[in-house]
């Protein structure tokens, strides 16, 4: 048999034994494994509803993004119609910082999805696992003397405590995935607790702090390229207006 | 030989195929140590394609050791970083 490298095995194989250690007489081994067996299942469980939890509130940030989109164009509308192109461009700038993070959510979510399916099929695995060591613990109890049950007891152990170490792994890789989630998420609260989203019309004339930041976010072609194409709905009325006049610059009332 | 890919399960694959596996994982270790990451992806799916094509599930209640154990399929060059070095993930000799 070949030997173990990478992490990912050397941290399976040390759980592994770190489970095994815990007993020692095979008898007792073997309802003791048993017994730990299910209280570890009980973890996994926890560990999945953890994860379920992390996509849930994702999923709650997400919309509250969306409705943030609708009403920032909304305004941005507004207050082009009114004909401050000024508010409108903010407005826009904003829009577009909620939609970038509104994409890198979803796809987080879309991810942990996948992830939780996953993690949802490894737990029947392991259930199914530490039901064939409840079976093969009667009959090895049954048929083997101590020595050679000692054997068999290992091997088997060693089966579903791979399983067991594998499914903890997963749970742990799709926690600190939902870890990073929850920093980039924690920051889309900031701006937003900063009034990055907030009702433009009660901007100050003042540039503050976030329109210097929003600013350095780059929006720029985008929402020049969406003034435009606003300004050209609002403006013609008519269906066919040219989506892009660049040069124009006059200040029209 | 028994392989599982992390965070998928375990499949039994002809003795044969542990020089094949052994070869790419090697090569792997290289594309990791030169930082080409293109190169690293293309030899890992050529792991996995190998695990898919030649293995055979264990059933789920049969209760055994795998003798390699494949991190996740979709593992990151960052995380690769940390699987694929020294002999890799099946040490030769």
């Amino acid at each position: 048999m070949p030997g173990l490298g990478g992490r990912f095995s050397t941290v399976i194989k040390s759980k592994i034994s770190r489970m095994l250690d815990r007993a020692e007489d095979p008898s007792e081994t073997l309802d003791y494994g048993y017994q730990k067996q299910v209280e570890l299942l009980q973890n996994v469980k926890k560990g999945i509803a953890d994860v379920v939890t992390s996509k849930k509130r994702l999923q709650m940030q997400s919309t509250k993004l969306e409705q943030q989109v609708v009403k920032l164009d909304t305004q941005a509308r507004q207050a082009l119609s009114q004909g401050r192109e000024d508010l409108a461009r903010a407005a826009l700038e904003r829009k577009t910082v909620a939609q970038t993070e509104l994409q890198s959510l979803d796809q987080q979510v879309t991810e942990l999805e996948a992830q939780q399916d996953q993690l949802t099929e490894n737990e029947k695995k392991l259930r199914t696992k530490i039901e064939a060591f409840r079976t093969k613990k009667e009959v090895i109890k049954a048929q083997y003397s101590a020595a050679e049950a000692q054997v068999r007891i290992s091997e088997a152990a060693t089966g579903v405590g791979e399983q067991m170490a594998d499914v903890g792994l997963a749970i742990q890789r799709a926690e600190d995935k939902t870890e990073q989630m929850k920093a980039r998420a924690g920051a889309v609260e900031e701006l937003e607790a900063a009034g990055t989203f907030d009702d433009i019309t009660q901007l100050g004339p003042a540039q503050d702090d976030i329109d210097r930041e929003l600013a350095q976010l780059g929006a720029g072609a985008q929402v020049d390229d969406e003034l435009a194409k606003m300004k050209a709905e609002l403006g013609s009325g008519g269906g066919d207006a040219p989506a892009l006049e660049k040069g124009e610059k006059e200040g029209s009332a | 030989m028994i392989v599982r890919v992390s965070g998928e399960g375990q499949y039994r694959l002809p003795d044969e195929d542990e020089e094949r596996l052994n070869e790419l994982d090697n090569r792997a270790v290289a594309a990791v140590e030169q930082g080409d990451e293109t190169g690293f992806h293309e030899l890992w799916s050529q792991m996995l394609e190998l695990v898919a094509s030649d293995g055979n599930a264990l059933d789920e209640d049969e209760l055994v050791e795998s003798d390699v154990i494949l991190p996740p399929r979709d593992i990151s060059f960052a995380e690769a970083q940390g699987e694929f070095t020294g002999e890799g993930l099946i040490p030769d000799g």
